[in-house]
């Protein structure tokens, strides 16, 4: 085994691979980029080294930067694992040639897998299934109608050059075929000047599951099962699971032969995934993806088994830990990729500093891979990843409880997050009966935006109660820095001489603002809600609401205040009652000369619009040119002076329409 | 430090009658208050925010720090005066902490008889630059007042401490450096322009501040000129052309913002130089002061049971226990401030006025500020105290008492009457704040002293002319004297004339004390000289 090895890559996974690594007694090495200078996969490594600038382009994808830092740092071994390099065949190349470990698949086996087209040949000839199709030069249309009733309906026409749905049909019987054909080649020669078609069987209902192969270099393969990976948005998988729900032994184990075969077909050796589009009965290959998947925790929770352990063995030469035969699924799992995102912005990654990050406590049944920690930057150089949020129970029932109550736990503040979109789907009764398939989110735009949640109650007394502690703690801390420690003035209860003394306290929202009265006493705090006067207090991250007692964290970033209540944040803003109305631009609603002067120009007139700054008038006095500028964004309501006019000083020559 | 033991028992039917009394009067006491605080009334304080003005207390929340606390001053001024009519002198005084900084705010309420000044106006906004003086507090004045109340003029204008010492005080405190700042949000006419004027530095509010030495009518009565009062005295002119306000806010609120920002650029350091130490709470809960206290002035009880409820952790070093034991003197904290305390347990004797001047003598050795619990019937009297020379060993104590130049605090928590008003700092001895409790009486002497002395000249008079006074008429001769001690005795009647700064709940004592101490550290400790004391 090795005494070190080399983790080429950043976030959860560099974590987690260090984490097996260092339960194996092997020492690490990480690598960062400039970004990732005090990264959390930085700080757990045993050494740590830079590599460049942010870009991945000039650190993470740097081959011979990373095989210098393995040389040097006497690492034996690299591993990619996802993205970057590991799927690199001339970096696998390179690692050969600098006599240093390459911890995945033979570069040739990456190479066969890479081009989708021969591969799809490749597999072909093993006798995997491909989905049926006419993928001939031929573009005669009795061939290509006689190739689709071969084939079966329902089916895709599609043009051969094309994408993004442009001459693209979909045809349900075969008395609709010329007529789709003909649609799709017009289109098709429009859009590509090119009216060649191809011609698959169309799934209705798809499901991508795949299957997890290992093989080893002493030709042992062995199949570790199926994951489902239907729930996706825009190509990427959200939700994973294993077993695949509705799955019988009879198609895993047809599954797994294929999968099987498909490795070997390639010389496979390491962790590998063969993907398949599955209906009914029916599965297809799509692509094999040489190196360990995003996904591969929940194969790990149903077989107990730790894949990375198994790349390291694998890779130092060892056999399979276990053959096919002695494995088996336990209970089920599920895994939810949580995004610094915005699923109602199209996914935008959303870039920002973690103000606040709780996750869920990891117990059994709960698993949580990360690579950031509070404080952490989400940048735009790399995956928005936060975690994988793994779960793992008895059942799939069992499972999807402990996925939303985990899910619940989670608080980020400070990016956006698709953690609502993943309540919605793991609460969906479509996700919840195991019916489903890759159109799931497509069909439900609901779950991408789920109504914005109007803050409740306790809401507003979390943010009243925080804002009053947080001016209470700043008062105190002001006090302490003075001669006058402890005084009494720094005791914020809104203390009056024979009366009850209480604090407004002022809140928005983007639908309504909020005045909420805050009633001070030793005995507690009293707030006047819209809907009536509650006791309230918030101590030690516990919100009581007339005595009625729940967790509740609230997160200041300026004057924004995010609570946070059972893992749902709303965010609302405190607003300063002495804030002037227009900003600090009072009297900024007329312009006047600033000493005796002569008017030399008149540059706007009543109606205007001007910007800040604009040019209005040139005055000239003393032989000197004066330009008066607007002081604000306005219109010009009168103009008080002519060209020739002398003007005093302080009299209004420009004014603006009020707001 | 030893700790008081407190004997009291607060199950003891005397427990419940005191509490029930004390509630009663404190219930009272808020219910004055809150009519207090509606100022002017229903119909002038919705016409006042139709104007987009807050109300004068709303202007002081907004002004002071969020969620602090307003120690106000005279609150209820010219009660029961005037008709009626002018609640809390129609100005709002008192000490709020504006970033971080106390200061003195004095804001005029418009809603009662358009913020104009009444004599008791005058002297309330006096007593607060006097505060401010003393305890070097910046000045911040929300001006919105039509000037002198014009029927009262001869009380208003020409003497000494007439609206004219404002200015006076104005001028003397910016010369010592102590920040005047005016924020004009309504009128600001006459002798009251000079207000802003004077001041450090001025904020008016645009279209609802004016400032003029004579309004629209005088102008047109004096020079044919018509003119409004926005042209003649709003923000524009002022800000624009005549610079008598340095900034134009677009309302109340943004006005108080810019009020904040000039008292965050003072600079000005708190420098106490007192031993201070961690606040810990008295071991006796100050509520209990309600079961100790009888609300009847003659009814005597232990001051060590108050002074247990006020101090920090109850500790109290008491200086000569032994010796004149109707004084109570010693040494304690409050809220971590350390403290003198002088405290009435009994007639004074001349051992006691000697051991209260001797302890007075070491506070002032010591720059220790002094507390004074008043509760004094008045000094001995016979001839054998008098031979003893009871009033030379008075006047030592009246003399430590006058020119002690720490900070005095004064609460009159029982009877306050005759000279022992002045050897425990009564109002004419300048204590930096002076409060009384609601069962607190004050006057030269106690009612029934008063009607008997009263009675007994009359009875000798008529009885050297050979006649007689028949008890009962002698008993209706009495029963009015009584009855107006106790009316002039009442301290809503000491408070209305500004005799006090305020009445207050006992229970709140410790938190009042702390914030007065606190604030009185503003101003440095002098060394003090003493007077003569007679021998």
């Amino acid at each position: 085994m090795f005494r070190k090895i080399l983790i080429a890559n950043r976030g959860e996974i560099a974590c987690r691979v260090i984490a097996t690594a260092r339960r194996m007694g092997i020492a690490t090495v990480a690598v960062y980029s400039d970004a990732d200078a005090t990264a959390r996969h930085v700080h757990l490594a045993d050494e740590a080294w830079p590599i460049g600038p942010a870009p991945a382009r000039d650190s993470y994808l740097r081959g011979n930067v990373i095989l210098d830092v393995a040389r040097r740092s006497g690492a034996q071994a690299v591993h990619p694992s996802y993205g970057f390099l590991s799927e690199n065949a001339d970096f696998a190349d390179a690692c050969a040639a600098a006599g240093i470990v390459f911890i995945g698949p033979p570069a040739d086996a990456i190479r066969a897998m890479g081009s989708k087209a021969a591969a799809k040949a490749l597999m072909a000839q093993a006798g995997v299934p491909l989905v049926p199709g006419y993928h001939g030069e031929a573009q005669d249309p009795a061939l290509l109608a006689s190739e689709a009733a071969r084939i079966g309906y329902p089916v895709l026409i599609k043009a051969s050059a094309g994408g993004g749905g442009k001459g693209m049909r979909v045809v349900a019987e075969a008395t609709a075929f010329t007529a789709a054909l003909e649609g799709a080649q017009r289109e098709a020669a429009a859009s590509f000047g090119d009216d060649r078609v191809l011609v698959e069987r169309y799934l209705t209902s798809p499901r991508h599951i795949e299957i997890q192969v290992f093989a080893d270099t002493h030709g042992n393969v062995v199949s570790l099962f199926e994951r489902d990976c239907s729930v996706q948005r825009r190509h990427q998988k959200v939700l994973e699971e294993a077993p695949a729900p509705g799955m019988d032994p009879a198609r895993r184990r047809a599954m797994g032969k294929a999968a099987v075969a498909a490795a070997r077909a390639v010389n496979y050796a390491g962790a590998g995934t063969v993907e398949f589009i599955a209906e009914g009965d029916a599965f297809y290959f799509m692509e094999m993806n040489t190196r360990l998947q995003v996904e591969h925790p929940v194969t790990e929770a149903i077989t107990g088994l730790d894949l990375v352990e198994w790349q390291l063995r694998v890779a130092a030469g060892e056999p399979l830990p276990s053959a096919e035969s002695d494995l088996s699924i336990t209970g089920h799992a599920i895994e939810a990729r949580v995004y610094a995102e915005d699923p109602a912005r199209d996914f935008l990654p959303s870039v920002g500093r973690l103000l606040h990050l709780r996750q869920p406590t990891e117990r059994p049944g709960v698993r949580v891979d990360t690579g950031v920690r509070q404080g952490d930057s989400i940048t735009p150089n790399y995956d928005p990843m936060i975690a994988k949020l793994i779960v793992h129970g008895a059942d799939r029932k069992d499972a999807l409880r402990r996925m939303s109550t985990a899910l619940a736990e989670y608080e980020v503040v400070g990016v956006q997050t698709n953690l609502a979109l993943l309540r919605a789907v793991v609460a969906h009764p479509e996700f919840a009966s195991g019916h489903f398939d890759t159109g799931f989110i497509g069909r439900h735009p609901d779950v991408l935006s789920p109504a914005a949640a109007t803050p409740e109650p306790a809401v507003w007394a979390a943010a009243c109660l925080t804002a009053l502690a947080q001016v209470q703690a700043a008062a105190r801390a002001d006090a302490a820095r003075t001669g006058d420690p402890h005084s009494p003035w720094a005791d914020l209860d809104a203390w009056r001489m024979n009366g009850d003394g209480y604090q407004d306290l002022h809140f928005a929202t983007d639908a309504a603002t909020v005045t909420i009265r805050a009633h001070l006493s030793a005995a507690g705090t009293r707030l006047d809600m819209p809907d009536g006067p509650v006791s309230a207090s918030l101590d030690a991250g516990l919100l009581r609401v007339d005595g009625v007692g729940r967790p509740a964290t609230v997160v200041r970033n300026g004057d924004a205040l995010t609570v946070l209540l059972a893992g749902q944040g709303y965010t609302v803003r405190q607003i300063d009652p002495l804030a002037p109305p227009g900003g600090e631009a009072a009297g900024s609603d007329r312009v006047a000369a600033p000493i005796p002067a002569r008017v030399t120009r008149v540059l706007v007139a009543p109606g205007d619009t001007v910007a800040k700054g604009a040019p209005l008038m040139v005055l000239e006095a003393m032989k000197t040119e004066i330009t008066l500028s607007a002081p604000a964004d306005g219109t010009v309501d009168s103009v008080r002076a002519a060209v020739g006019d002398m003007v005093e000083e302080g009299v209004p020559l420009v004014t603006f329409v009020a707001e | 430090m030893p700790v008081l033991d407190s004997a009291f028992d607060l199950r003891s039917p005397e427990a419940h009658t005191n509490a029930a009394a004390m509630a009663e009067l404190v219930a009272d006491l808020r219910r004055v208050a809150a009519t207090v605080r509606e100022g002017g009334g229903e119909v002038s304080r919705k016409r006042h925010l139709s104007r987009g003005k807050l109300l004068p207390r709303d202007r002081i929340r907004a002004l002071i720090d969020p969620a602090s606390a307003f120690l106000e001053i005279g609150q209820l001024a010219a009660h029961g005066l005037y008709g009626g009519e002018v609640p809390s002198a129609g100005i709002i005084t008192g000490i709020g902490r504006i970033v971080g900084r106390e200061c003195m705010i004095v804001a005029n309420d418009a809603t009662v008889k358009g913020g104009s000044y009444y004599p008791l106006t005058v002297k309330k906004h006096l007593r607060a630059q006097e505060i401010a003086l003393q305890n070097r507090l910046p000045c911040v004045y929300l001006v919105d007042s039509g000037g002198a109340n014009l029927p009262n003029q001869d009380e208003v204008f020409p003497d000494r401490d007439h609206f004219g010492r404002i200015f006076f005080n104005q001028a003397t405190m910016s010369s010592q450096g102590i920040a005047q700042i005016a924020v004009v949000m309504g009128s600001c006419t006459a002798g009251g322009a000079y207000v802003p004027a004077m001041s450090d530095e001025s904020i008016i509010v645009r279209n609802q501040g004016t400032i003029f030495l004579a309004g629209p009518p005088l102008v047109k009565a004096a020079t044919g000129e018509v003119v409004t009062a926005e042209d003649l005295g709003g923000a524009e002119v002022h800000s624009r052309i005549s610079g008598v306000t340095d900034h134009m806010a677009e309302n109340d609120a943004h006005a108080l913002g810019i009020a904040r920002r000039i008292v965050a650029s003072l600079n000005t350091v708190k420098q106490p130089s007192l031993a201070l130490r961690e606040p810990v709470p008295p071991r006796y809960d100050p509520a209990e002061l309600h079961s100790i206290v009888p609300t009847d002035t003659r009814r005597p009880f232990d001051v060590r049971e108050v002074i247990a409820r006020l101090v920090d952790g109850s500790e109290f070093d008491e200086f000569k226990r032994l010796y004149g034991a109707t004084l109570v003197t010693g040494f304690a904290h409050v809220w971590g401030y350390p403290v003198g305390i002088v405290a009435n347990n009994g007639i004074l004797f001349s051992e006691s006025a000697q051991k209260g001047a001797h302890f007075i003598e070491l506070c002032a050795q010591r720059g220790i500020p002094l507390v004074f619990l008043q509760n004094i019937a008045g000094f001995m009297v016979g001839r054998k105290y008098e031979a003893g020379g009871i009033a030379k060993d008075g006047a030592k104590m009246v003399t430590a008492v006058a020119t002690a130049a720490v900070p005095k605090f004064t609460i009159v928590i029982g009877g306050s009457f005759g000279a022992g008003n002045y050897g425990m700092c009564g109002r004419a001895y300048s204590p930096r704040f002076l409060w009384m409790w609601p069962n607190a009486r004050i006057g030269v002497m106690g009612g029934e002293q008063a009607a008997s002395v009263l009675a007994t000249i009359r009875r000798d008079g008529i009885e050297a002319k050979g006649g007689t006074w028949p008890a009962e008429e002698e008993e209706a001769f009495k029963t009015p004297i009584r009855a107006q001690y106790e009316t002039q005795g009442h301290p809503y009647y000491s408070s209305a004339r500004l005799w006090d700064d305020g009445v207050i709940d006992p229970a709140d004592t410790r938190r009042v004390l702390a914030l007065g101490l606190s604030a009185s550290l503003n101003a440095p400790i002098p060394q003090t000289r003493f007077g003569l004391f007679r021998m």
